[in-house]
């Protein structure tokens, strides 16, 4: 009898301890795993923090209202006004976009409404791949494929460095980006609103470009605003193929200089830490930032309009 | 009558006149989408092409094992370029696979929708469009200078930081949806055995996510790899007579070493970039195409 009870409370005692060490496990693993989740916010903290700290340090020299307002970029005599960054940034994006919209959307619109099962499982792995070319791949392929064929045909005054080659050459890389977002929306798209317009005697093509592709308009919107965030922040391709020199107001056809390509070209020189000009790459890296971080908002919110209308 | 009969004689006509005008619209919309798809795969077969063509005269297998050289550069190779990525990618998979996973398993199992876990999951999407280059900044504030009695300053180990931070959202999204996809049955069946929370995610949740964030894995890694503009920033070396065998070494990679060869202007220089291209694409196509299969195994099984 007594030993009956004894080994009972040793059951118990061993099976208090079990759970007690299971319990202690979960928490330190809880804990852990909380941890990596909140390193997403130190990264952000990080970004703001480093960004900030040397930008101000930047101000302290240049006046905010000389680096938003002024013209002339040229940090070696102490000018740093940053509009010419800013416009060799945009021509490449609205080149890129001018690309990536049309060949992206209706190559979504393909994928969704028009692709044979078949063809759209061999489609979406390339668009992938394309995604995932290394952009100094892209750079080289402007530079030495894409200039010399405009020089040859179309445009025989176009400079080595130009804006054109490498916004084309940006649109192609930006297509998966706005082909797979839009993809996603043109498909979340109920099907019975297809059924009614089909039942109404519309054609597939009327279908897809007046019931289909307008439903999925707020999707749309996103990816292309997501697009346009990717050419923004795309370094290595304005950098190779695009040029190092600042040009304001300059043609599709000359060199201008990115805001990313002005920092890859000054952390490849010998600049000293705490200069004017090591302080810059963090100022036009902030305006950057907020420029990109103010899309990418905009993109989350239309795509959560989308996916709450159905 | 007869008035009447024309009438609706002329509305027949013009029916079959619009008919023939829609299907005739229709049949150019085909051509179109169809031929918009395919100026993605146009462009890769001709860059493919071009890269080949330019590249096969540097192509030999001792372009893979030979240091770059200024002096001979037809003598000149990849090797140091090569093992500087190897210890990337090495690197890389190692501090954030763990990491994005853990919080990806945190969001998936454990997050209650409270405020601050709706900031985490809108914060995690808002990093995957930061540019790759504000990375290399962060990298720069961070890792380069603060933490430099830790990571050694400029070495391998700030590149691989640096950019496991930049792919861990790209991480966290993939292996998200993977657990999204296990059936909520399967937690439910190990808690009515008395497994506990973790229990559950090891033996069942992560090995049954692990082939489709695997795919995205492989994907995040290719890609980071593939960078040049965060490890231009956080100083990798453009040239080094000695090869990466440790955490706090200098390191060169491939495509910072394709673009220094870019930007030289003599052409031998410029096929030695193209022969380094036909390199890295070679891998990019072998770890696409197996994370393809990968997936594709996948969801036949589910």
């Amino acid at each position: 009898m007594a030993i009956r009870a004894e080994g009972t409370r040793s059951g118990a005692d061993a099976w208090e301890r079990n759970s007690r060490t299971r319990e202690a496990r979960e928490r330190v693993i809880k804990f852990l795993l909380t941890a990596c989740a909140y390193l997403s916010i130190f990264t952000t903290f990080g970004i703001v923090i480093v960004l900030f700290e040397e930008t101000s340090r930047f101000f302290l020299e240049v006046s905010p209202v000389e680096f938003l307002t002024s013209t002339q970029w040229a940090p070696p005599q102490g000018e740093f006004g940053v509009l010419p960054l800013v416009y060799g940034t945009l021509m490449a994006t609205i080149i890129a976009i001018g690309v990536a919209l049309p060949v992206g959307l209706l190559t979504a619109i393909y994928l969704s409404e028009y692709a044979p099962r078949g063809l759209r499982r061999w489609l979406k792995p390339v668009l992938e791949i394309l995604a995932g070319v290394p952009t100094v791949v892209y750079g080289y392929f402007a530079l030495t494929f894409i200039t010399p064929y405009f020089r040859d045909s179309l445009f025989p005054s176009i400079e080595s460095f130009n804006a054109i080659s490498a916004g084309l050459i940006m649109g192609v890389m930006i297509i998966p980006t706005v082909a797979s977002v839009s993809e996603d929306a043109i498909y979340a798209v109920p099907l019975s609103l297809r059924e009614g317009a089909y039942a109404l005697g519309a054609t597939r093509r009327e279908t897809a470009t007046k019931v289909v592709v307008p439903a999925a308009l707020s999707g749309i919107v996103a990816a292309v605003i997501l697009g346009i965030s990717r050419a923004i922040g795309e370094t290595m391709i304005v950098t190779i193929a695009m040029g190092a020199q600042a040009n304001w107001l300059g043609s599709p056809l000359d060199g201008m200089q990115a805001m990313t390509a002005y920092i890859v070209q000054v952390v490849g020189g010998e600049t000293p830490r705490g200069s004017i000009t090591y302080e810059s790459i963090f100022a036009v890296g902030s305006a950057l930032f907020l420029m990109t971080l103010a899309l990418n908002l905009a993109s989350y919110w239309f795509v959560r309009r989308y996916r709450e209308t159905y | 009558m007869a008035h009447s009969g024309t009438k609706v004689g002329a509305g027949r006509r013009e029916f079959k006149a619009s008919v023939f005008v829609r299907y005739g619209l229709d049949r150019a919309f085909t051509t179109l989408v169809a031929g918009a798809a395919l100026v993605g795969v146009v462009v890769l077969v001709v860059l493919l092409a071009d890269v080949v063509r330019d590249g096969s005269s540097m192509l030999s297998l001792e372009f893979l094992t030979s240091f770059p050289s200024q002096v001979f550069p037809e003598n000149g190779g990849i090797y140091p370029a090569l093992i500087g990525s190897i210890w990337l990618l090495g690197l890389t998979a190692l501090i954030s696979v763990p990491l994005g996973v853990g919080a990806a398993v945190y969001l998936e199992e454990y997050a209650e929708d409270t405020r601050i876990n709706r900031i985490i999951e809108i914060n995690i999407s808002n990093l995957a469009g930061v540019p790759s280059v504000i990375y290399g900044l962060l990298g720069l504030g961070v890792f380069v200078e603060l933490l430099a009695p830790v990571t050694g300053g400029t070495s391998v180990l700030t590149g691989a930081l640096t950019l496991s931070l930049l792919i861990l959202p790209v991480i966290i999204v993939a292996t998200r949806e993977a657990l999204r996809s296990i059936p909520a049955s399967i937690r439910e069946g190990g808690y009515a055995l008395g497994a506990t929370r973790w229990e559950v995610i090891r033996s069942h949740l992560l090995p049954m996510a692990l082939p489709g964030a695997l795919t995205g894995i492989i994907l995040a890694l290719s890609r980071a790899v593939g960078e040049a503009a965060p490890v231009l920033v956080v100083g990798v070396s453009l040239y080094q007579t000695y090869i990466t065998a440790g955490l706090f070494d200098g390191y060169m990679a491939l495509p910072t070493q394709i673009y220094d060869w870019i930007s030289r202007p003599q052409q031998i220089f410029q096929d030695s970039a193209a022969a380094g291209i036909v390199v890295a694409m070679a891998v990019l196509l072998l770890a696409n195409s197996f994370a393809i299969w990968l997936r594709n195994r996948y969801q036949q099984r589910s």
